[in-house]
């Protein structure tokens, strides 16, 4: 049998490489790939959770479904955005769209 | 033990396409790399006895978000010149931090007695989940219909032409 914790540290190392990634990319779009691997890696923890303290309830796999629903609105959204910028800006560089920085 | 073995090669594939994917210099490779790290997570939920969400997971992520990625890289594309780094100036700071939220994180993993697998799943899990989303959470699931509807029509105002 698998232990719980093995779980636990493959969904921290998978978080890890998500901030990496959310942090170093320079293209807008690298950056929400990241936060696509950040949000699986909270999934795996809830689906984990759920199958090894309340297997008998469903409410890790329905957090884990609300989960991949919002994710699936923020790439629509993030993806829209970036598209919009690229029209205006001709750059998806974060590095270039820094209009708000005061 | 089988079953051990099948879990460490899994993840080691789930984690070495994440590396490739925030390491790789092409946008395109990056894509690609990410849905694999994908599937292995769906390998995961599967080892884990959620099939449904397995399904689910290779449906939304490496289909339509994986293709959603892909379809922005081309439209956005010719805008990175090739000869640039493709992280930026902070990136020896920033796998410091990421490597020390890893280790702390293991550490906080290793120090507690985590409960072993008890119960089983009763009857047929995805009934009961179909139950869940029509019983108890059914604001949750409504919730979560309107959301939908609200960033699909907030994504097409966003992204379209102005005339």
């Amino acid at each position: 049998m698998i232990p719980l914790s093995w779980y636990l540290v493959v969904a921290a190392a998978l978080f890890s490489i998500g901030v990496y990634g959310v942090l170093t990319r320079r293209n807008a779009v690298g950056v929400l790939m990241g936060v696509e691997l950040m949000l699986n890696a909270v999934n795996l923890n809830l689906v984990a959770f759920w199958r090894y303290v309340t297997p008998t309830k469903m409410t890790g796999q329905v957090f884990a479904i609300i989960v991949i629903t919002v994710a699936a609105a923020e790439a629509a959204v993030g993806l829209a955005l970036v598209i919009a910028a690229y029209r205006t800006r001709r750059t998806v560089n974060v590095e270039e769209l820094d209009t708000l920085k005061g | 033990m089988l079953l051990r073995l099948i879990f460490v090669v899994v993840s080691a594939f789930t984690l070495g396409f994440a590396l490739l994917m925030v390491t790789a210099r092409s946008l395109f490779h990056s894509a690609l790399a990410m849905a694999a790290s994908f599937l292995g997570v769906a390998a995961l939920y599967i080892l884990l006895e959620a099939e449904f969400l397995a399904g689910v997971q290779i449906l939304i992520y490496v289909g339509a978000i994986a293709i959603l990625i892909i379809f922005a890289i081309m439209l956005s594309r010719g805008t990175m010149r090739t000869a640039e780094p493709v992280v930026n100036k902070q990136w020896p700071f920033v796998a410091v931090v990421a490597l020390s939220l890893f280790g702390l994180l293991a550490f906080l993993v290793s120090q507690v007695a985590w409960p072993a697998r008890s119960a089983e799943p009763m009857g047929d899990p995805i009934a009961a989940l179909g139950k869940a989303f029509v019983g108890p959470y059914v604001v949750p699931f409504e919730v979560a219909s309107v959301l939908l509807v609200v960033a699909m029509i907030g994504a097409i105002i966003i992204a379209r032409e102005k005339e």
